[in-house]
């Protein structure tokens, strides 16, 4: 069973997603703790991105999304921070890191630069996720890990009720992958965020994860990594080598 | 306006600038240059250039139009049949379709088939062939107004959407989980450009009104590494290109606007080398 905790969650109830006729999600119900790392699991095309999706309110969707206090109240606002999995973009556009990060914290235009007191807002939202370095790169000269890490201290400015991150399949070394999991699960710790994955990295979620879904166009099992892993439905979607299977 | 002349004929010690028409010619420059340099900025980051040429050659329509509902002035025609045009073809772009350059080059050549089809009735197309490469040399104090305040309400505008528009360009699913409404925010953008290349279209020209838009911006791209220096190099290469090329038509008796963008060009050509140079 997953664990309640006595604050607050975001409670997704019965959450349908139809598009041309097809069922991409099919009453998907689920409970996102603060303070805990949730990992969304599933094949390509379960419906995960989808499910992302209609979190950020970027598609129309049948069910209800309520942001709970500890007593069961409603909390009228939900901020959601998004790391996407992969920033397509024109690598030679000049801009560096700062004018990206300041052009979202800040109303002055940043053709007209970057006010002193915005650079160093930049500087300690990127020093937050070790990348204090990188202010003045340009964003396209950044690696995957960078830019990860770019769109992290972008997603935690201003701190949102609700992380959701979309892990990058690929474009980023395994080292890189293990310190920006690193810096979630500090986050996780020390702001008592609530924290939603999707992740492609089984033996990561067996090892870190508080809960876990198991997704395929609805929720097909939940809980505890260990409950999850050993659940028939895992066996099902996954087939029995697990884990190598599933982190190509 | 005598004052500005007197202002400018103190400032300019240069035979060329001795004449009014050359006086507003170059205020003219003064006006449209910084505007398009700062438009194409974002113009040439948001891959637009084909958009923009496009929408320039939509101005042949507008006044087409315009003659056909019997309205007298052409600049109204062209600006409300640039804006809707414009519009038509960011909504066609932001449905996602695979082929929007195809799209964008059917409306392109539709819109210059129409409007000859509409101007040259008759064999009288004669009366228009200015509007294909532009006559900056008969800009009148009323031309300047209209041109002031349009790069008035650009650079208000540039402040106000910038940021936004910059954060769309990167990455407009991004954008948009950030409370950003990418689709307003970029249909304000052209219609800004839209209105800019319907004012400027006179004196530039149908077939050069883009070159100004997107080779100052795209050399500025080249030497730039911040926002602020693609802005300030474009800006700065829009304008040098404009003054240098003014004054060179008059020595050499050429056609003014495309000795603006020869200058331009060489201005790119410049950049290309030291931006290779630098690696």
């Amino acid at each position: 069973m997953p664990h309640h905790c006595e604050l607050c969650h975001i409670d997704l109830d019965r959450i349908s997603v139809r598009r041309g006729g097809q069922m991409l999600l099919q009453d998907v119900s689920m409970h996102i703790h603060c303070g805990q790392l949730t990992v969304l699991i599933g094949q390509n095309g379960a419906g995960k991105t989808t499910l992302i999706r209609a979190l950020l309110g970027q598609i129309p969707h049948t069910g209800v999304i309520r942001h709970v206090d500890g007593r069961g109240l409603d909390i009228p606002h939900l901020r959601t921070g998004y790391v996407p999995q992969h920033l397509q973009f024109d690598r030679e556009m000049p801009l560096t890191v700062r004018d990206y990060m300041a052009a979202s914290m800040t109303k002055r235009p940043v053709w007209t630069g970057v006010g002193k007191k915005t650079r160093a807002a930049v500087d300690a939202a990127l020093e937050a996720v070790e990348a204090g370095d990188i202010a003045d790169r340009p964003l396209g000269r950044c690696s995957g890990g960078e830019l990860q890490r770019v769109l992290l201290a972008l997603a935690l400015n201003p701190a949102p009720d609700l992380l959701v991150l979309d892990e990058p399949v690929s474009g980023i070394d395994r080292n890189g992958l293990k310190l920006f999991l690193e810096t979630l699960l500090d986050l996780r710790r020390t702001h008592h965020m609530a924290i939603l994955l999707v992740s492609h990295d089984l033996r990561f979620v067996r090892e870190y994860a508080d809960h876990v879904i198991l997704l395929e166009k609805s929720v097909l099992a939940q809980g505890h990594p260990e409950e999850v892993f050993a659940s028939e439905e895992f066996r099902t979607v996954f087939g029995t080598g697990e884990e190598e299977e599933a982190e190509s | 306006m005598d004052g500005i002349y007197s202002i400018m004929g103190a400032i300019l010690p240069l035979e060329a600038y001795e004449f009014n028409f050359m006086k507003n010619a170059l205020l003219a420059v003064l006006l449209l240059t910084p505007m398009l340099g700062l438009l194409g900025t974002m113009a040439v980051n948001h891959q637009m250039a084909f958009f923009s040429d496009a929408l320039g050659h939509s101005a042949l329509t507008g006044i087409g139009l315009g003659i056909i509902l019997g309205l007298r002035n052409d600049l109204l025609a062209m600006l409300v049949f640039g804006i809707v045009w414009a519009i038509l073809i960011c909504l066609i772009k932001q449905s996602g379709s695979a082929s929007t350059d195809t799209i964008i080059s059917v409306f392109s050549s539709t819109s210059i088939a129409a409007g000859l089809l509409i101007l040259a009735r008759g064999g009288k197309f004669a009366k228009y062939s200015s509007l294909l490469i532009g006559d900056i040399l008969a800009v009148t104090p009323q031309d300047l107004l209209y041109l002031l305040l349009a790069l008035v309400g650009v650079v208000t505008l540039w402040v106000v959407i910038y940021n936004m528009l910059l954060l769309t360009s990167v990455d407009p699913f991004l954008a948009r989980s950030r409370g950003i409404r990418t689709r307003l925010i970029e249909g304000v953008f052209v219609v800004m450009v839209a209105v800019a290349v319907m004012l400027s279209i006179r004196w530039v020209g149908v077939m050069l009104i883009n070159a100004l838009l997107i080779l100052p911006a795209a050399a500025g791209r080249n030497l730039a590494r911040t926002s602020r220096q693609h802005a300030a190099f474009s800006v700065g290469i829009a304008m040098l290109s404009g003054i240098v090329g003014l004054t060179a038509s008059y020595y050499l008796d050429t056609s003014a606007g495309a000795s603006i963008v020869i200058a331009s060009a060489l201005i790119y050509a410049i950049s290309l080398a030291v931006r290779k140079a630098r690696g």
